[in-house]
This record gives structure tokens, sequence and C-alpha cells, in this order.
């Protein structure tokens, strides 16, 4: 008998509305509905989710951790970005 | 005798058998996730038979707690179907009877949801949402396994014949339900056998699968004549409440 | 190319090479002394990676085999709450391996292949599901010791250094807190029952106690992988440190309800502020590990079986999706 395991999904989930999808963990399952199903059994037991995504693990692609620094360094350099890089005398207001 | 503590003591056995022979699975599943997948069921049939069994200690006024209704009555006191209380044996015998149950109970509930019995539509919202997912995954799991391998195709087929005989005893109707609906505690059974008929004849036919043609009908759990399984579930079930009687635990 | 001259090259590429993993040990042991967590994607030393995946599959095994004492009293459970209750705990354990495979895979290590360690004795879990559970009152002696040791073990781990362990074991660390509380009410429960029922509780006490004070492992003298563990930050306290805590945090609890701690040596340490306690049997431990305990056998038969069981549910699955897959393209 030949024994291929089931293939590896990646499990995501939005705990609330409002919230965007996070990764919860990984399942495996022979298909979609399945992974689904067992990520509602295995990943939301406690009410944790109200939406579930999954995705074949082989499917994603990630980024190199070794380029890290070209890839995230340059934005650190960018403080213009957030709202803090700016002075606003005391006293104004719903700024 | 009173028909809607019959009635309920049948929904709460159904539920509560089930649930003790899935719950035999844990730790023995095929696969990690779908053990955790057959606890969750057996979790839900057994809050079912509690809350089923609480209102029928209640409906019957003599001060029987879902303790006593679940762990001390004789065998013949026990209402379930002897479709419930086959043995597991392998997970295609498990998963058809799986299977030929929740699609009875999905359209038995979406019915009871109007009953006049304000308790009884409760319990029967909340087990419908359950079992809406329990036949979804059974369902799934008969299409996967009916046109799956040889070996698996062999394997449910055969647990199709063994138990399609056990089927015919849900839709019995006896004085039990005769006298619920025409007090309109229960609304009318109407299309009951068709649907479950429709979903099963749909399912199997993406399965693959034979319907078997041997319509002998094998009924006794609705009143109280059991298989031979039930008295060893029973011992199990029992064993505590009967070797330590009186005790809290 | 000449030989003289392909020597020279591969000696020049091996030397950079080792000048870089030192400098990427360098990097790697930084972090970890920053406590900056390591992901799966990051380089890290092979023992590291080995070390880990030897303890996390080791921790998932025990899950997974732990469910097989408990599951056993399923069917017996008293009542309606308390069957929930085991039947909920007991799944959870399911899920805990769950996830701890999970993390062994991004180490890369193949859960099946983890799995099939288990089952041909290679991979080792905790001894103390080689006992057994003979009375309903282990329900409350294993829920209220084994897990609570667990606990104690598993809440460091929450800010082990490698990521996908770390945040497994906060999810595992968050479920767990109700298994030490329904072990402890059962206790608590047959404690103010009948005598039969308080006899039970403290037969069970009996059996479990020195297996759970086991279960941190051998003392620190004899801990082989201890200090490299604490240095990578996969280990935050050492065994005797934890077994200590366990007994201090025990004994309390054991005496609020009225059992008695199986050890006539135990007596309180005003000037350590802790219990000292008794000589543990290391002898047996080694023997259960080895596998000499009540169950060992038995438990790995089980769930050798039922993998075995599973196989043409494994295989049917895959062959239908399969089918679907095909079906989809034509
Ligand atoms: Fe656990
Ligand atoms: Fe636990
Ligand atoms: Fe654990």
């Amino acid at each position: 008998m030949t024994n291929k395991e089931w293939p590896l999904w990646e499990v995501f989930i939005r705990s609330k509305q409002g919230l965007s999808h996070k990764h919860f963990g990984s399942l495996r399952a022979s298909d979609e509905k399945m992974a689904i199903e067992n990520a509602r059994d295995v990943y939301t037991r406690r009410s944790e989710g109200i939406s579930i995504w999954v995705v074949e693990s082989s499917n994603i692609v990630a980024s190199d951790p070794s380029k890290a620094d070209s890839l995230y360094d340059p934005s650190n350099s960018k403080v213009y970005r957030h709202p803090t890089f700016y002075d606003v005398p005391d006293g104004i207001e719903h700024m | 005798m009173n028909s809607l503590f019959e009635y309920l003591v049948r929904l709460g056995d159904d539920s509560l058998i089930l649930g003790h022979r899935l719950s035999e699975w844990c730790g023995h599943g095929p696969i990690l996730e779908e053990d955790i997948a057959m606890t969750n069921i057996s979790l839900d049939l057994i809050g079912q038979a509690t809350t089923f069994l609480e209102h029928a200690g209640k409906v019957e006024g003599k001060g029987r707690s879902e303790d006593d209704l679940a762990f001390l009555r004789y065998q013949k006191d026990y209402k379930n179907l002897l479709l419930v209380e086959r043995p597991n044996g392998d997970f295609g015998v498990t998963m058809m009877r799986q299977f030929l149950f929740d699609a009875f109970r999905k359209p038995l509930f979406e019915r009871l949801v109007n009953s006049k019995d304000e308790q009884l539509s409760a319990i029967a919202a909340k087990s419908l949402k359950e079992t809406t997912y329990h036949l979804r995954h059974s369902s799934e799991w008969v299409i996967r396994l009916g046109d799956g391998t040889e070996e698996s195709h062999q394997r449910v087929q055969d647990a199709l014949d063994e138990l399609w005989k056990y089927t015919a005893e849900m839709f019995v109707e006896d004085e039990v339900n005769q006298n619920l609906t025409e007090n309109g505690i229960i609304p009318s059974m109407e299309g009951l056998k068709e649907e479950w008929n429709a979903t099963v004849t749909s399912v199997l036919d993406q399965a693959t699968l034979t319907i078997p043609t041997n319509n002998w009908e094998q009924h006794g759990g609705r009143n109280g004549k059991h298989s031979e399984h039930l008295g060893f579930i029973l011992t199990e079930l029992q064993y505590m409440q009967r070797a330590y009687p009186g005790m809290e635990w | 190319m000449s030989s003289r001259i392909r020597i020279f090259v591969v000696e020049l590429l091996s030397q950079m090479k080792e000048q870089d993993i030192s400098e990427l040990e360098r990097i790697f042991q930084e972090k970890i002394d920053q406590d900056i967590k390591i992901e799966p994607k990051d380089w890290m030393p092979d023992n590291y990676r080995k070390t880990l995946i030897r303890q996390i599959s080791q921790h998932a095994h025990s899950e997974i085999v732990g469910m097989l004492p408990e599951g056993n009293w399923i069917t017996r459970a008293p009542n309606l709450r308390r069957k929930a209750v085991l039947l909920a705990k007991v799944q959870d354990e399911a899920g805990h391996g769950l996830y701890l495979y999970s993390a062994t895979e991004t180490l890369g290590a193949d859960r099946e292949d983890t799995i099939d360690d288990l089952h041909s004795g290679k991979a080792k879990y905790s001894s103390i599901f080689n006992y057994p559970t003979l009375t309903w009152a282990d329900m409350g002696a294993v829920g209220w010791l084994v897990d609570g040791a667990a606990i104690m073990n598993q809440v460091p781990l929450c800010r082990c250094s490698y990521g996908p362990y770390a945040r497994a074991m906060v999810r595992v660390c968050k479920e767990e807190s109700f298994h030490q509380r329904q072990g402890y009410e059962i206790m608590m429960t047959l404690m103010s029952g009948t005598i039969e029922q308080k006899e039970m509780a403290q037969d069970a006490l009996n059996r479990f106690w020195w297996p759970s004070l086991m279960m941190f492992g051998p003392p620190d003298t004899d801990s082989k992988h201890t200090k490299q563990s604490m240095e990578w930050r996969i280990k935050r306290h050492t065994n005797d440190e934890l077994r200590q805590m366990m007994v201090d945090f025990t004994v309390p609890q054991a005496e609020a309800i009225g059992l008695t701690i199986p050890d006539p040596d135990l007596k309180w340490n005003e000037e350590k502020g802790g219990y000292d306690y008794g000589e543990i049997d290391w002898d047996e431990f080694w023997n259960v590990v080895k596998g000499n305990g009540p169950c060992n056998k038995d438990r790995i038969d089980t769930r050798r079986k039922a993998k075995e069981n599973g196989a043409w549910v494994r295989e049917a699955a895959n062959a239908h999706a399969e089918k679907r897959k095909d079906r989809k393209i034509a």
C-alpha cells in the first residue's frame, strides 16, 4: 500500500469581524473541503474564529530571510511615514 | 404513558448511544485531524443527550435527573435506534452509520424547531446547527471512501449493506408520535422519509455506491428490544454508577 | 583546471565556508541572547535544529500517547458532565500533538516519519504514560499532577527561542489551564465523598506521585542536554528547579483537600524556602524509559494499530482527491 501523506495546509483565521485573518498553524488534509473542516475542528474548538482561509503550504511563496536587510531595512529610515515624525504645537487637538 | 417523555428519551438515547460509540474512537482515529473531528461530533451528541434527557426528566416529573436517566435505567428502558448501537467496525462502517443517521436527524430537527414545546424547540434549534455540520462531514467521507480506491469502495459498500436494514426504524410512526402530532406538540413528519431518501440517493450516487435491494427491516430499539451490543455498552457506561451506587462524582 | 589548482580552490572554499559558518553562528547566538526569535527559514546550527526536532517531537508523542491512559475512562466516566469534560480534555491533547508535529515540520521533519520513529521505539515520550489508569480517581490524579507538571514544563517554553515552538506552546498552555483544574476538582469531589471515594483518591495519588516527579527528567547532575539547551534558550529551567517548584506548589494543594503525599521524608525547609523530599527511584525511571514500564508495549501497539487501520482511509482520500483533480482538468 502506498502511503503518500496528505498535503500540508496553512490555516488563517479571522477571530472576529473587523480583524484580518491571522496565521494559526498548519494541518494535513486530502482536499480543500477537508482542510476547511479540519481547520474548524482543530483550531476553533474554543470559538477562536468566524472565518477560515486555508492555503496549501506548497503554494506559499516566502521571502528569503538572508535578504531581509535589503527588503526591510530601507523603510526603517523613512520615519516621515509615521505621524510621530511631525511636531504639532501643544493645544492642537483632533490631529 | 407520557408520550412527550417517551419521545424525548428516544431523542436523548439516540444521541447518547451514538456519542458513546464515537467516543470509543478517541485516540484511535485514522489520522489526528479526524480523531479530533470525531471527538467533536461525539461531544455534540453527548451535549444533546444531556439536554434531551434533562428535559425528559422534568417532563416526567418524578425527580429523575439527566444522569439518572443516562446511567440508571435497565436495558429495556433505553429507546435508541438499533442503528446507533451497531459496533464501530472500521472507519467505513462508522462513517456510513453516521451519514445514514445524520441524513435523518437534520430534517427531523428542522421540523422539531417548530415544536410547540418551547424547550424541545430550543434544543432542536441548537442541535440542528450541529447536525448540519455532522451531515456535511459524514457525506464527504462517504463520497471519498466510495469513490476512492477499490478497497475503500468495497469496505464502505459492505458497510452500507450491513446497516441498511436498520434505517427503516427511523421512520416508524407509533402511538407516541401520533399522540404528540395530534396534540400539536410536534409538527407532522410528512416528507421526512422522502427528504432522507433524496439525501441518501444523492450522496450514495456521488460515492458510486449501490443502494441495497434487500428491503428487510430490522426494528426493536424504539420498543426497548435491543441487539446484544447494547448490554456491553451499558456495562461500560453504567460501570461507576452501578459499582458505587448513590455517590457524587 | 589542474588538480593542484582544484585542491587549492576546494580548500579555499571550505575555509570560506568555515568562516561564514562561524559568522552565522555568532549572529545566531547574538539573536538568541537578545531574545530575538529564530524563525523556520533563518540560518541555524545543525545541532540546534536536531535538538529541537528531538525535543518537540518527543513532546508531540507524549501528547498523543498521553491520550490513551485517560481515553481508557471516557466510556466509563461516572456522569455526563465528567464524560464531556474528559472527552474534551483528551481531544485537546490530540490538538497539542498536532500543533507540535506542525512545529517539527517547519524544521523539515516529516510528520509520518516522526511518528514511525515513535512506533519503532526509536523516539521517546514521557514515561508517565506507561503507567496504567486503574480507577476513576486516576483521572483526577492525572489531570492534577501530570497536567500540572506538564504546565510547569511548558510555561517557560512559551518564551523558547524557536518561534513556531514558542507559538505552539502559547496555544497549548492556554488550553492546558482547564486540564489541571478539572483533575483537581475530581480529587476534591472524591475527598468530600464517601470512605471508598477518599481511599480511591489517596490510592491514585500514591501511585502517581513519584512518576509525576520523574516527569521532569533525570537530576541535573545526569542530564546530558541541559547546558546547551539552556544556552540556546530552548530550555529555561533545569529539571531539578522545575521539580522543586512542582513539589512546593503541590503539597499545599494536597493538604487543602486532606490528601497525604506518599513521602515520609517530605519536610518544609525554612532555609531554602521549599520542601525537602525523598529519594526518587531513578532505577525505576530508566527502566520505564527503556520499555519495562507496565504499559509501554500496550501504548505503542495501540498507536501503531491506529495508524495501520487508518492506512486504507488515508489512501482512499488521496485517490479521491486525485480523481477530482483529473475531472476538473478534463
Ligand atoms: Fe497537552
Ligand atoms: Fe493536558
Ligand atoms: Fe503536554
